[in-house]
């Protein structure tokens, strides 16, 4: 595997806090823009980034990830464009994680050898695509691991004991909790709930549990951030840019800023967190 | 890739992991997962359950009216001067179409795993009025998911289903179409996943829906063979329907797939012509692709995102087809073709006038394609073709067309 993301969780684990994971939309609102946000996530305090593969069906994901998708496509991002991003920024960086997040239709359309060589050239470190459930795991899960970029699998509240260890098998880099049933930008869940499955599954692993959907706020990152391994924050990120665009939805040039500056206050809130006892 | 040896049989579909070769297959989020995993294992439970049959087959007879006729059009068979022609009349079921074939299936699975309420995906309304219907008779609150745009043009649809009580929730994300449509109960299903059942109104969707729809919806083919021996004493030669998602072709199809002697062909949303964007014939002009939790024929462009098909008929306007169609035409046991706007205009006319039947914008793209074929057939030929809808909910998109106030 990369080893860059379990350089990055141990880091994290020897500091005593948990991560704070980045979503981002690729392309959004523009290449130049998204690749600005991109290089200014670290210094904001992002630990690992998720670089979104923008889809015309996002079937997983609320209003704002949607708009941000459609933002990125009328502006003619493309798969290959996303990758050109990491591939930007990893000449400036080589040591912040970048987990790729997406449908699968834009890289089966690529092809599955053609996009993971393309992907390990741009420095990718991990996937996590959204419609391949383990029993698909032939697609793409495989063939990535084969080459060393690490699959990570989502698992959420309807995922039991029984189902478990087949969601946990072929997984790598580290686990996503879906903290509720829904889409994503819902509402956050009760974090007590949270602490309580990612004990869970952590009883069947001993990859890093981060745990996502409805985190907002540096309280928010805080909350979950005290019951996890890391916290990840998507849609209100991807909110922060819509906000500061123009009526006509071009960049302005606060939309860099706008981000930074909600992450540097989530990462006030996960710097405050600390790492659950069974750690 | 090796192309497949010939299969012993067409009807051996899906495997275990719900492919049809390559297509199909199980493409959604893990929240869904264990509730496919769950409605699979229901599924296979009824299939073989006699008390769930019977009860289907008696809703099938008593609340359906089916058996369908079969109607020899014999008007139409001199016009076109060829093969004879047949209907299989599916319009005139409840409901006015072949969905409530399919619905009154889903709704009795939907009660034997003690769902408490009722989602549905809809383009013409045609499978939104089924689900509507099946949720008011059998008691179950019912939302039902349609393009915005689709909501404008189908407005006496929608007017049928608050009626029955669903609340309808136009969808304008995208285009406001069927696909998006789609998404939006997808969503609504992942949010909802306890206490909620998702009546997916074609043969397509992530596993064990495409084959459950079409054995819901076999009925058609079933009845027709023996309806068809009944009347000519033989099969006949040659098939055609309509395939949007591909429900009432695949209902059709599937029991004659073994038949060699039975040509088989289906027939697409031509649109404005395959030459630009706009149209739906995603196994003529598409490729194969994932969306909605099945691998098969996609409209999409280079980067592999979907695109928006139009054709006037909103139940055809979708830019993906059921697994199963994708594999019947890479194996060659169907032939598909594209109908255009214009000329199912015209035959939904000619039916009218020579029948007096009002055909749905549907199968009167299938009704195109059996005017081309008849005349170059011989007169002691037999053509069967699916009338899976009638038309009462088209004849203000016809008379828009035609510049005729209503």
């Amino acid at each position: 595997m990369t080893a860059r993301m379990d350089k990055r969780f141990a880091d994290l684990k020897a500091e005593g806090r948990p991560a704070l994971i980045t979503y981002m939309m690729g392309g959004d609102p523009d290449f130049q823009t998204s690749l600005g946000i991109m290089k200014a996530l670290p210094g904001a305090g992002a630990d690992v980034i998720e670089l979104g593969m923008p889809f015309s069906d996002p079937m997983a994901d609320g209003p704002a990830i949607q708009l941000a998708g459609q933002r990125a496509l009328a502006n003619g991002q493309t798969l290959a464009k996303t990758l050109d991003l990491a591939r930007e920024f990893r000449k400036g960086d080589q040591d912040t994680p970048i987990v790729l997040m997406g449908y699968y239709n834009p890289i089966y359309n690529m092809g599955v050898e053609t996009f993971l060589d393309a992907a390990l050239e741009a420095g990718i470190d991990g996937l996590i695509v959204v419609d391949l459930p383990p029993e698909m795991d032939d697609e793409l899960c495989i063939p990535a691991l084969a080459k060393g970029v690490n699959f990570i699998r989502l698992a959420t509240p309807t995922t039991d004991e029984k189902r478990l260890p087949t969601v946990l098998r072929n997984t790598s880099g580290f686990v996503y909790y879906v903290s509720m049933n829904g889409i994503t930008g819902s509402a956050l869940p009760d974090p007590s709930l949270v602490g309580a499955a990612v004990q869970r599954i952590k009883a069947h692993t001993d990859l890093p549990v981060c745990v996502g959907f409805g985190v907002k706020t540096a309280d928010h990152a805080r909350a979950i951030g005290a019951a996890a391994d890391g916290v990840v924050v998507g849609s209100a990120i991807v909110a922060q840019v819509a906000g500061s665009l123009t009526a006509d939805g071009k960049a302005t040039d606060h939309t860099i800023s706008a981000v930074t500056t909600l992450v540097s206050g989530l990462a006030t809130g996960v710097r405050s967190a600390r790492l659950v006892a069974a750690e | 890739m090796n192309q497949p040896l010939k299969p012993n049989s067409f009807r051996a579909g899906p495997d275990e992991d719900g492919r049809f070769g390559i297509y199909g297959g199980r493409f959604v989020a893990e929240t869904l997962m264990p509730l496919i995993l769950d409605l699979e294992a229901e599924w296979n439970k009824a299939k073989t359950d006699a008390e769930f049959q019977a009860e289907l087959a008696h809703l099938g007879t008593h609340y359906i009216g089916r058996p369908s006729p079969l109607y020899f059009a014999e008007r139409l068979t001199a016009e076109l001067g060829g093969a004879k022609i047949y209907f299989k009349r599916d319009e005139l079921n409840h409901t006015g179409s072949h969905k409530i074939n399919n619905c009154i299936g889903q709704i009795l699975l939907a009660k034997r795993m003690g769902k408490k309420r009722i989602i549905a995906e809809t383009g013409a309304g045609q499978h939104g009025v089924a689900s509507a219907t099946v949720a008011a008779r059998f008691g179950f609150p019912c939302v039902v998911y349609m393009g915005a745009t689709d909501v404008e043009r189908q407005a006496p649809n929608v007017f049928r289903m608050k009626l029955l009580g669903a609340e309808v929730k136009p969808v304008t994300s995208g285009h406001g179409t069927l696909k998006d449509a789609m998404n939006e109960a997808l969503r609504d299903w992942v949010t909802n996943v306890d206490d909620t059942y998702y009546i997916i109104g074609t043969a397509a969707g992530p596993h064990p829906y495409p084959e459950m729809v079409r054995e819901f919806q076999s009925v058609i083919g079933k009845e027709a063979r023996e309806q068809m021996m009944a009347a000519e004493g033989r099969l006949p030669d040659m098939l055609v329907a309509a395939v949007g998602g591909g429900s009432n072709a695949i209902g059709l199809f599937h029991p004659f797939l073994d038949d060699e002697s039975v040509r088989i062909v289906g027939v697409e949303a031509g649109g404005k012509g395959l030459e630009g964007e706009e149209h739906c014939a995603s196994l003529t002009a598409g490729r194969p692709g994932v969306l909605h939790g099945n691998r098969t024929y996609l409209l999409q462009d280079g980067d592999g995102q979907i695109k928006e098909g139009h054709s006037i008929s909103a139940g055809l306007d979708y830019p993906g087809i059921g697994p199963e169609h994708s594999w019947l035409k890479d194996s060659g046991r169907v032939e598909y073709v594209p109908i255009k706007d214009d000329e199912a205009l015209a035959a939904f006319q000619l039916l009218t006038r020579t029948e007096g039947i009002i055909p749905a914008l549907e199968p009167s793209h299938a009704l195109a394609e059996v005017i081309k074929r008849a005349p170059t057939m011989d007169k002691d030929q037999i053509i069967l073709m699916n009338l899976c809808g009638r038309g009462d909910k088209d004849i203000f998109t016809v008379g828009k067309i035609l510049g005729m106030g209503l």
